[in-house]
């Protein structure tokens, strides 16, 4: 009896000790994102019409607490197959090489790499944007609400698509397709501490 | 000589003949291309014509009811002038009704409406994929009607000129003489 105890008695002690060696990377575990209730939306201007579309895909790895911004770590995928026009004729030539390349390459990534906590619920998100295997340094401001365990994050950024070659070649021309696109952001986070 | 159009009245003719007859010929040479730049740019001034054919036709509308066009002759028979008057009325419902279902198609779509590129107009029907694909053939049907009608229109013309000799159309001909 006792042969057979001792290793079970060790493998109980090693289960607690291993317990409680995960309890504190569980209490800090990743905040998560709730994609259905988040929306990654974007304007451009053709012609001086605006023009608005939404990602209908994307998820994101979210490392965040409020008061340790200089740990938070977000790594953001967007499926750009996944672009919502609202126009079929459109979203055909949306995935055409010459704009987002998206049947070759339909990652857009962004991972931060410094968080900057300006007060107020209001945070700003330095990183690297890449779309098109090509990667430039954005800055998103963010800002933060709390209700009921959930965190609401708006914000909104420029981008220039000529930077990412999107709209490449006979597009090119600025006067016709805007070279700055509007990018707007509402995400739905839960397990952020309080703000 | 028979009675004459209105100057004004004479003016909108003429604007909106040109307009309609290139809009209906950009309309119908834009669709047939792939998409490219000067596509867009067809589009956008085939939307930006329609808006301004829309405008001209509620102006027009306003000066028709204020200044009575001139009588058609008495010698015309009874159901000519029964069918050059519901040709008339459909010229005017199609005036408003291709613009009108263009515009909505366009708003439907999810391209507003930017006249001129300088003044966005407001969209009427919401963003939405299949109500667009629904009023797209409408805006078809309603253009091709609007050819129909016009097309009804210039044989009577012809026919008033060869047939019947009574120099109707000189009543809308801008007048060159300087004859008041």
């Amino acid at each position: 009896m006792e042969l057979v105890q001792a290793p079970i008695r060790k493998i109980l002690a090693a289960t607690g000790v291993l317990m409680l060696l995960t309890l504190p990377s569980l209490a800090s575990a990743q905040q998560r994102l709730v994609p259905a209730q988040s929306e990654i939306a974007f304007v451009s201007k053709q012609f001086g019409v605006p023009v608005s579309g939404k990602f209908k895909k994307f998820d994101a790895e979210v490392t965040f607490d409020p008061k340790k911004v200089e740990a938070a770590k977000v790594n953001f995928n967007v499926d750009l197959l996944s672009a919502d026009i609202g126009n079929s004729e459109t979203e055909a030539e949306l995935k055409k090489p010459g704009w987002f390349n998206s049947l070759k390459m339909p990652q857009a990534n962004f991972t931060s790499n410094a968080v900057r906590a300006l007060g107020g619920g209001k945070f700003e998100f330095s990183g690297k944007l890449s779309i098109k295997g090509i990667t430039q340094n954005v800055v998103v401001p963010m800002t933060l609400t709390q209700s009921a365990g959930v965190t609401r994050a708006v914000g909104s950024f420029t981008l220039k698509r000529l930077d990412f070659k999107i709209g490449d070649g006979e597009w090119n021309d600025v006067s016709l397709v805007a070279n700055e696109v509007v990018v707007n952001i509402k995400l739905a986070l839960t397990g952020v501490t309080p703000l | 000589m028979s009675p004459r159009y209105d100057r004004v009245a004479i003016a909108f003719h003429w604007l909106m003949a040109v307009m309609i007859t290139a809009s209906f010929a950009v309309g119908l040479y834009m669709v047939s291309l792939t998409m490219s730049p000067t596509r867009i740019k067809l589009y956008n001034w085939h939307k930006w014509a329609g808006v301004t054919i829309l405008t001209l036709a509620a102006l027009r509308l306003l000066w028709r009811l204020r200044h009575a066009p001139p009588p058609l002759p008495p010698t015309m028979p009874q159901w000519q002038t029964k069918v050059a008057n519901v040709a008339h009325l459909l010229l005017y419902v199609l005036f408003f009704a291709v613009p009108l279902t263009g515009w909505a198609y366009s708003s439907a779509a999810g391209f507003p409406i930017v006249w001129f590129g300088w003044i966005p107009l407001p969209d009427f029907v919401p963003k939405d994929r299949e109500l667009a694909e629904f009023l797209k053939p409408w805006h078809w049907m309603a253009a091709y009607a609007l050819a129909a009608v016009v097309a009804v229109h210039i044989l009577a013309v012809v026919k008033h000129l060869l047939m019947d000799d009574d120099n109707l159309m000189s009543r809308m001909l801008p007048n060159m003489t300087g004859d008041k």
